[in-house]
């Protein structure tokens, strides 16, 4: 289990991570959004025990990484922003390095190294210094030393920052794969992702936790959840229609698509009503569909409220 | 193998990864070789010892051994690493130990590279073993000294070269500290105890002794509490200056 409890950071006077408290269980993959400077990664700076809270504590396991640093972070997997990484050095040096500093031994050694290497798909850089390689596989490089000893607890910063569209999915893949019996934290800019992998979000800003909660319960905040479009051109009485119906707020009528959305007050549902009005109204209609509101909409709106 | 051996192992390494290790080697044993018979005069001296061996290895350091501590955590805060490091079970002080000891080793085969030396100085003559023995454990405490104020300078910038330039001009300092060239600098304006103080600093005045073979215990407790002390301001450094 972690645990965070009333964790806080102070840069100069400018209070960065402002009294962050959540538990996160096995099995759960949390999704840690927010806009940049929000906090995020000095909060997983924090709970890795690179950086002291200034209050408030992180349990890994139970392990507290102020007072039991070592313990906890024996415990913890870590891919700090950027994965950064000994440039230095080949792949395969570095990670039997990585190895060797999380005192595996032995069989299990050769078998965890052999396993991360497959896993994150390294077979054909083992022998490359890392300052070539490609920044795909330098990130796949961070996710492997991360992992590479089997951690409990995962904190990734940014795990998919400038993968192309097929890492992303691997490296998506792969969280969820590990994500039954461990924690996984992950930074992340990209709304798509918390879809894809996470089983929960939160959405930080200004160091405060604003919301937690499944990515559907996100979703629904959206002023677009439930919201019902109608693919046809407004022959001028549609939108009117549409506007008298019960629970409908507004209409938004996009001519450039074709496209007249009907949004409601959350608390109806307009699929029904409005599938039979177009039917009495016979309307030239190419097809109907019902929206499920879209995260980047509702992490713009708790966003900007709470900057201003 | 435990993390302080694996960690001092890529250290040590590293120096080799890149042509780094050997310039340095090159240039140190050119630099004894030049030093030791052209400015120290050995034959002249016709004296079956390595004073003139010796006495110019704090020039050597001062120059040298900077170049050696500037990447140790410069390039760790520059690439981020400082913050992979840091977050593996290790601790602060074994990290910090373990980097110099990599470092220090790594002077320790360029010191010990110079034994064609001591072989030149028993061949022409029958020198004392025993105080060349001496003399080179001195200097490579003094070189461990030059080292550790490099640790610490390396912690405070993420630039090498401006690592290396602050530690030449703090080693400077330390060289001469027991000389007019520095005291007088102070003399103005500290009172009197303070300048003895500082210079009782000096690294030429401790090894004055350590050059001509006698390894007294107050210069060895000297140079030790050089690398305590700049080993431990060394972590406070990396401590408060991870946030940046």
């Amino acid at each position: 289990m972690l645990e965070i409890e009333g964790l806080c950071k102070r840069f100069d006077e400018h209070l960065v991570v402002n009294d962050l408290s959540f538990t996160v269980q096995p099995g759960e993959v949390l999704g840690f959004l927010g806009p940049n400077g929000a906090g995020k990664s000095t909060t997983m700076k924090m709970i890795a025990g690179f950086l002291r809270p200034d209050a408030g504590t992180a349990r890994i396991g139970g392990a507290d990484i102020v007072n039991d640093t070592l313990q906890a972070q024996s415990k913890l997997g870590y891919l700090p922003e950027g994965a950064p990484a000994y440039g230095d050095m080949r792949v395969d040096r570095f990670l039997e390095f990585m190895a060797d500093m999380r005192s595996l031994r032995g069989e299990l050694r050769r078998q965890r190294l052999a396993s991360v290497v497959h896993d994150v798909h390294l077979e054909s850089v083992l022998a490359q210094r890392i300052d070539t390689l490609s920044k795909g596989f330098r990130r796949r490089v961070g996710l492997a030393q991360a992992i590479l000893h089997d951690p409990d607890v995962l904190i990734l910063d940014e795990p998919t920052d400038g993968l192309d569209p097929n890492q992303k999915h691997e490296v998506r893949k792969l969280i969820s794969n590990m994500s039954a019996e461990k924690i996984i934290v992950i930074s992340t800019h990209i709304l798509e992702e918390v879809e894809a992998v996470c089983s929960r979000a939160m959405i930080i800003a200004n160091g405060r936790l604003l919301i937690d909660g499944t990515p559907l319960e996100l979703a629904k905040r959206s002023r677009l959840h439930g919201a019902v479009t109608l693919q046809m051109k407004d022959s001028g009485e549609a939108v009117a229609a549409l506007q008298d119906l019960p629970g409908v707020v507004t209409v938004e009528n996009d001519e450039a698509l074709g496209e007249i959305t009907a949004i409601g007050n959350g608390s109806q549902n307009l699929l029904a009503s409005i599938n039979d009005l177009v039917r009495e109204r016979s309307w030239p209609v190419d097809g109907v569909y019902q929206k499920h509101g879209r995260l980047d909409e509702v992490f713009r709106s708790i966003t900007r409220e709470a900057l201003t | 193998m435990n993390a302080v051996t694996a960690l001092f192992r890529r250290e040590f390494h590293a120096y080799f990864a890149t042509p780094l290790a050997y310039i340095f080697l090159v240039i140190f044993l050119v630099l004894t070789g030049v030093f030791t018979f052209y400015l120290g005069s050995f034959y002249e001296r016709s004296q079956a010892d390595l004073e003139s061996f010796f006495t110019f290895h704090p020039w050597l350091y001062l120059f040298l051994v900077p170049a050696i501590a500037m990447r140790l955590w410069a390039e760790e805060r520059k690439s981020g690493t400082v913050e992979l490091l840091l977050t593996l079970p290790i601790s602060m002080w074994q990290a910090v130990i373990a980097k110099f000891l990599a470092a220090w080793s790594f002077i320790a085969i360029a010191l010990a590279l110079t034994f064609p030396m001591w072989i030149t100085v028993n061949y022409l003559g029958a020198p004392d073993n025993g105080a060349i023995l001496a003399a080179y454990i001195g200097s490579l405490l003094m070189a461990g000294s030059y080292l550790a104020i490099g640790v610490c300078i390396s912690a405070t910038t993420s630039s090498q070269v401006i690592a290396f330039i602050v530690t030449v001009v703090v080693c400077f300092f330390f060289t001469l500290a027991g000389y007019p060239l520095v005291l007088e600098a102070f003399r103005g304006w500290l009172p009197d105890t303070l300048v003895q103080l500082v210079a009782s600093l000096g690294f030429l005045s401790h090894f004055e002794a350590i050059k001509k073979g006698v390894l007294d215990l107050r210069d060895v407790v000297y140079f030790a509490a050089m690398i305590g002390f700049w080993l431990y301001a060394g972590a406070i450094v990396i401590d408060f200056k991870k946030a940046d």
